[in-house]
């Protein structure tokens, strides 16, 4: 589904990715995990197009990407939540899952879209998508505009990052229901046991380089006992699909 | 009335038929009129404007006073004064549309002063708008004056669809205790237009309080200016913010006074200008719209 050769990515001389190649098939969810700074963010990123690759190629579904902007990259299938959910001036929540299905909805559907995510939609359908909303709040409603695009690959970047507990409980609840529901394939990052426990593969990255890449059962317990891991800095040669 | 005339007044008011009472200028003189039970319209001498009276205790009522002006090269002025009874309670809308197809320039200045009795409740609601296809400027100078006394509330939202060339909108209040004063102003400019906008409120009694928000969208070789000045004189609160986005090779000037003369005044001034967020640009791309489409939802947001 989704193939990345030899992507590098280096910023005031340092590189955040040194030639990333890995793929990932279908209707997986797979976490992607490691320190931070160790280029996780910059990968999602890049599959998105948000950022640009000094260096790669992107094939999804057989077909090269490398060059496609981000919108294009949403109409072909690629759906992305970010790590701090975007705050609008004016824009309300209905507008923003109205924009997610890409057309006109009534009301009431965009209330069931948000309910999907825990959130009691009547008290906020019509709030703007404001610092007047909670990190939580913003979080399940960012995941509500990604996930109604039912894409073919949707990336989540760290949705733990900036929430409560209690919040992030929830929203491990709302990714159960994903998991088992949702077609397609899910790529989540996150340092979360909780995630990575539902995931069916893990991919670990250090030091801009992918260095274990394996099913859950591989990867669980080398990820959580030895979280610096193992021969850190070592080469891209990990098991990389 | 003719189709221009209709449109017209559809963009500014929102509607084709009147609830309540109205009276519709056209070109400097009054065309429609109707009075209720509750309001009461009477033209000053010289038809300079007209004395809109709301009976006290008046439950609640509605007021249209739009003006239209089709023809090119008229220049109306009109004092309109609004005696707002004791716990009255009325929703005024007003506005002006300006339809321009020749050289000449087309101007309306409407000075609009309020009196609120005590316990009245306003909402007043103007829309300034300008079309066609002249050479003619398109002018619209509004000017509201408001005076509240112990216990009323005054909410004005104040919009400048487009298509007006130059403006100048000041609003003045005077509130005494216990009054509170909400203003939203929604302004877009574009081309060459000009738009300057004065808010003076004064919070004289104790426990008067105002918020001001501006919002704006300033773009291509347009220009702007928001001048706003609170003076606490009591124990009061008083915030006013203004947001602007800028694009283009526009101009937007913001300057922000605020007075205390009491030490229990509460006075704070937010500002900013900027152009659109990168980030709000890329998210909504993420979602599949294009820079462009993603720009004009955020305007859109923006000013609704």
């Amino acid at each position: 589904m989704l193939e990345l050769k030899n992507i590098c990515f280096t910023r005031d001389n340092k590189k955040i990715l040194d030639n990333i190649n890995l793929r990932i098939d279908t209707n997986k969810f797979i976490v992607i995990t490691g320190p931070n700074g160790s280029g996780k963010s910059t990968l999602a990123k890049i599959i998105m197009g948000i950022e640009k690759q000094d260096k790669g190629k992107i094939i999804f579904n057989g077909k090269d990407i490398t060059k496609l902007s981000i919108n294009q990259r949403a109409n072909i299938g690629i759906g992305f939540a970010f790590q701090a959910p975007i705050k609008f001036k004016g824009i309300t929540v209905y507008d923003l899952i109205r924009l997610s299905v890409g057309k006109d909805i009534k009301k009431a559907e965009a209330c069931e879209i948000l309910s999907k995510v825990g959130l009691c939609a009547k008290e906020y359908i019509d709030r703007e998508v404001n610092s007047s909303l909670s990190g939580g709040e913003l979080k399940r409603i960012e995941i509500a505009t990604v996930s109604v695009r039912n894409s073919q690959l949707t990336i989540f970047d760290e949705p733990e990052a900036g929430i409560d507990l209690w919040s992030f409980n929830n929203l491990i609840n709302v990714f159960e229901e994903m998991r088992k529901t949702t077609k397609g394939t899910t790529l989540i990052i996150s340092h979360q046991e909780k995630i990575l426990n539902i995931a069916d593969e893990i991919i670990l990255v250090n030091n801009g380089k992918i260095q274990e890449y394996g099913t859950k059962e591989e990867m669980l317990d080398m990820v959580l006992n030895k979280p610096k891991c193992c021969k850190l800095g070592g080469t891209n040669s990990g098991n990389n699909r | 009335m003719e189709t221009i005339d209709k449109e017209l007044l559809k963009k500014i008011t929102d509607s084709e038929e009147y609830k309540g009472a109205y009276n519709i200028r056209k070109n400097g003189k009054g065309i429609e009129r109707k009075i209720t039970e509750n309001i009461n319209i009477v033209t000053k001498e010289g038809n300079q404007g007209i004395d809109i009276f709301v009976k006290a205790n008046t439950k609640f009522d509605i007021v249209h006073i739009p003006v239209i002006i089709t023809q090119s090269g008229v220049k109306d002025v009109v004092y309109n004064d609004f005696y707002i009874g004791e716990n009255a309670h009325v929703d005024i809308i007003a506005g002006c549309g300006i339809h321009n197809d020749e050289c000449n320039d087309s101007e309306h200045n409407g000075i609009h002063r309020f009196f609120l009795e005590k316990g009245a409740k306003v909402k007043y609601i103007e829309k300034h708008y300008g079309q066609g296809v002249g050479k003619g400027k398109r002018l619209l100078n509004p000017m509201t004056q408001i005076e509240m006394k112990s216990g009323s509330n005054f909410e004005m939202e104040t919009v400048q669809i487009k298509g007006v060339d130059s403006t100048i909108r000041t609003t003045k209040a005077l509130l005494m205790e216990n009054t509170n004063l909400v203003i939203s102003e929604k302004i877009m400019t574009h081309d060459k237009q000009y738009a300057k906008t004065v808010f003076e409120v004064k919070l004289n009694g104790e426990n008067a309080s105002t918020h001001v928000t501006s919002r704006s969208v300033a773009t291509e070789q347009s220009e702007q200016q928001f001048e706003s000045k609170v003076i606490g004189d009591s124990k009061c609160f008083g915030h006013v913010e203004c947001d602007a986005i800028i694009k283009d090779g526009a101009k937007v000037i913001a300057i922000p006074q605020i007075i205390a003369n009491n030490v229990e005044a509460n006075l704070i001034h937010e500002a900013a200008i900027g152009k659109i967020a990168g980030e709000q640009l890329t998210k909504l791309m993420t979602l599949g719209l294009t820079e462009k489409e993603a720009e004009q939802e955020i305007i859109n947001g923006f000013l609704k």
